[in-house]
């Protein structure tokens, strides 16, 4: 690999667009507020508060 | 807003749920006769030894049908129950639906008679041939087309993070069957690799790996995502972390292939590039287990009376045993222990058993109550399934680490004068059989508790009415965007999921680049051999049927570069003598020896009279016979394409020697059935060399008399020297 001119910088590359990625990921989680974070845990978890009929249509 | 109505599709539900239970059986089932033949092999060989049901065929079939039959149509279950509800819609086309389900149970058959014929590209879990290959991209295009437009038409704003899973498991698995399928066909079932060698190595565990992490977790982790607070009634501990877990997986994921070729010959950088990024998998993966059992936070006492929270306790719990043991598997020093060994079969047996099967388990007794509208028949019986299982994947897996380390150490012991204290691999396969006994025992316990879930839940529907359609009434939360008039089409599309597909691709890709790219285009990474020639006619002919019979399931061709293994085998094995194997034959178990340095070694007539009955020659051998190999006559209708198909793809035939090829053949043949007559002719005079010189076997002795006769060829100082010198 050393006999490829300009090799030195792949490793640079590579190291920053690991630690750009993993910086903006976790800034973004940083940012999120609580009241986001539980609205969307809970979209499971509400679904079934109206369910009007299971029954209409059987096989 | 006003309420709509919305009918969800119960019955798509079922119909993967019904046909997950019942390849579940029938590919567990597979496995178990698998195991039986490895335990037994002298029953098999003597009452049982057809060709169609031999190991090296059947294996095959028992990994696909568990990974894309019962797996992949779990994987369907719970994205088709839960997308609808987390979407609070139903499924953009029901049409898709119903092709998504019988064209992927059309592929499953497909692999149910090609696998036992032999059809096989012997790159494993990518073992179907090409025409299957197709059937499946576009299956997988219909399921991805279908998911993807319900999420557009969604009528919730935010995209729950287990259909982030959905998607990226989608993408990926996209772009790793494309490109590990890249085959040339030669006939109708028949093709070879598009790569070769150490780039076919690169590239299949590439995807092998990732098969595993994006086929077998990515959307597990979705549907954990998804039935875990719904069987707990809970929210997940983290969504902060949920999300964090999302993004470091499946950028971390798919580096770490490279760690299933240490010690081989896949350039060093890559291999070093695979063991860091598998070290780092730890923290997402365990990261994920620990919100999937923190979401239990409080409600422990639930997982007492819920056997559908028991069985996903287990498997995140088994989930989290097999994201340690991995990592650790890829550090060097591990992995000369266990590589080749039956360690990596129980490894993937947690992972398979523990955390695919019993996450399958808890999400069947979670649905069926709630498609049929009915209390389960029996909790005690589902309790009693836990129980069973936990046990069978404790009996399976014990043995195995127990066989795998044993045999490990066995082969790296020396004795005081230097040499090997067990230099006959067979005694270090023979002191396996308890081990493979205890196995089976433990599959078989396994497969009854899945028979007591298939009978509970076969007494559930029959008490119960099944809800074809769940009518709900939702408030849509996201407005409908109406195209207006003049509007760009792209306008239409919700920007949000599209742009979620962009970047996992993006993420997925850098790493899959990064590895593939440089291997295939910068030629100081497979250093070539001038001694390493094309292979003859007749061992092109001999590979197919090595390839046919599934050799490679448990002989690999590739020796290490350590002292105990070329102690055993010799030279170790050098990128450049790969460059004409399409597709290349490594392997990664070892059942039976290395054949790498195979050629030479032992007469044409040893190879003859072992193959069709091994134990005749080794006693003790668990080594299927394949006396059919004597009997069938050698097929050389597509010799002319196979040759024109490899020099179409590098390897160097001149011009026109298709139309010799057979000549050649004929003469190779010729030679090699003279040399087994004078050796056997002295029990059987009758036999003359024209009746078995147009077999099967005779191709197959050529192809293994070549292995390593290249490199033996010449001393060792001049291939060193000469790769140095490049």
């Amino acid at each position: 690999m050393s006999e490829i001119s300009g090799i030195e910088i792949y490793p640079i590359i590579a190291l920053l667009i690991f630690v750009i990625f993993f910086v903006v990921m976790l800034w973004r989680m940083y940012k999120m507020t609580k009241a986001e974070t539980d609205m969307y845990s809970q979209l499971p978890l509400l679904e079934d508060d109206e369910v009007i009929d299971t029954n209409d249509t059987k096989e | 807003m006003e309420k709509v109505e919305v009918r969800y599709d119960n019955k798509i539900v079922k119909y993967f749920a019904y046909a997950t239970i019942t390849w579940g059986i029938i590919g567990m089932l597979v496995g178990l006769i698998a195991a039986l033949q490895l335990a037994f092999p002298d029953f098999f060989n003597d009452y049982l030894g057809y060709k169609y049901i031999s190991f090296g065929r059947i294996r095959p079939l028992h990994t696909n049908a568990v990974i894309f039959a019962f797996v992949g149509n779990a994987i369907f279950t719970g994205v088709y129950y839960s997308l609808q509800r987390l979407l609070k819609t139903r499924m953009w086309s029901d049409k898709l639906s119903y092709l998504n389900f019988w064209g992927w149970q059309l592929i499953i058959v497909s692999a149910v008679i090609t696998l036992p014929m032999g059809f096989t590209s012997s790159k494993e879990y990518a073992e179907l041939e090409w025409p299957i290959d197709i059937a499946i991209t576009i299956m997988w295009v219909v399921f991805g087309w279908n998911m993807f437009a319900t999420i557009l038409v969604r009528r919730v704003k935010h995209l729950y993070v287990a259909i982030w899973f959905y998607l990226a498991t989608f993408v990926t698995v996209a772009v790793l069957h494309v490109f590990n399928s890249f085959e040339i066909p030669v006939s109708f079932m028949k093709s070879y690799s598009w790569y070769s060698g150490v780039t076919d190595a690169l590239v299949q565990w590439w995807y092998g790996h990732n098969a595993v992490a994006f086929f077998l977790t990515t959307p597990f982790l979705g549907l954990m995502y998804y039935f875990v607070p719904k069987a707990a009634n809970r929210p997940v501990y983290s969504y902060k972390l949920s999300i964090i877990h999302f993004w470091a997986l499946i950028f971390l994921y798919i580096w770490a292939g490279p760690h299933h070729l240490l010690y081989s010959s896949l350039p060093d950088w890559a291999q070093s590039l695979g063991v860091v990024f598998s070290i780092m998998l730890i923290a997402p993966s365990w990261g994920g287990m620990l919100n999937g059992l923190l979401t239990l936070r409080g409600v422990w006492d639930k997982v007492r009376d819920s056997a559908v929270l028991k069985f996903f306790v287990v498997a995140l719990t088994a989930y989290g045993m097999a994201t340690f043991e991995g990592p650790m598997l890829s550090l060097k020093n591990i992995n000369s222990i266990t590589h080749f060994t039956d360690w990596i079969v129980a490894h993937v047996h947690v992972g398979g058993l523990g955390w695919n099967g019993m996450l399958i388990f808890g999400m069947m007794y979670y649905l069926f109550p709630k498609l049929y509208k009915v209390k389960l028949y029996s909790q005690s019986l589902a309790n009693a399934h836990f129980w069973i299982a936990t046990l069978g994947i404790l009996l399976w897996t014990i043995p195995m680490y127990w066989a795998g380390f044993s045999q490990g150490l066995m082969w790296q012991e020396f004795n005081p004068d230097g040499t090997l204290t067990y230099p006959d691999f067979l005694s270090t396969v023979t002191a396996l059989e308890p081990f493979y006994i205890m196995r089976s025992f433990g599959g078989l316990i396994y497969i009854i508790g899945v028979l007591l879930m298939a009978y509970n839940i076969r007494k559930t529907v029959k008490s119960g009415t099944f809800v074809k359609e769940e009518v709900v009434e939702v408030t849509p939360t996201i407005e409908k965007k109406k195209k207006e008039k003049g509007e760009h089409w792209h306008r239409v599309i919700e920007r949000k999921p599209v742009r979620l597909l962009v970047f996992s691709f993006i993420v997925i890709a850098i790493g899959g680049a990064v590895e593939i790219i440089p291997t295939m285009a910068v030629e100081s990474n497979i250093e070539k051999i001038s001694q390493v020639k094309p292979f003859t006619p007749l061992e092109v002919e001999g590979r197919d049927i090595y390839i046919r019979e599934g050799c490679v399931g448990c002989h690999s061709q590739m020796v290490r570069p350590l002292r105990f293994e070329t102690e055993r085998y010799g030279e170790y094995s050098k990128a450049g003598e790969f460059v004409y194997d399409h597709p290349f034959l490594w392997g990664s178990k070892r059942t039976g020896p290395d054949l790498a340095r195979e050629g030479g070694l032992r007469s044409d007539s040893w190879h003859y009279t072992h193959m069709i009955m091994p134990k005749q020659i080794s006693p003790g051998s668990i080594m299927p016979a394949y006396p059919w190999l004597a009997d069938d006559d050698l097929y050389t209708g597509h010799l002319e394409k196979k040759i024109n198909v490899l020099r179409g793809l590098g390897v160097p035939y001149p011009e026109g020697y298709e139309k010799e090829a057979l000549s050649d053949l004929q003469k190779q043949a010729n030679k090699i059935a003279e040399n087994v007559i004078r050796d056997i002719s002295k029990e059987n005079s009758n036999v003359q060399v024209s009746d078995i010189a147009g077999k099967e076997i005779i191709a197959l002795i050529a192809y293994l008399q070549r292995l390593g006769t290249d490199i033996k060829a010449v001393p060792a100082e001049e291939t060193e020297l000469e790769t140095s010198m490049k």
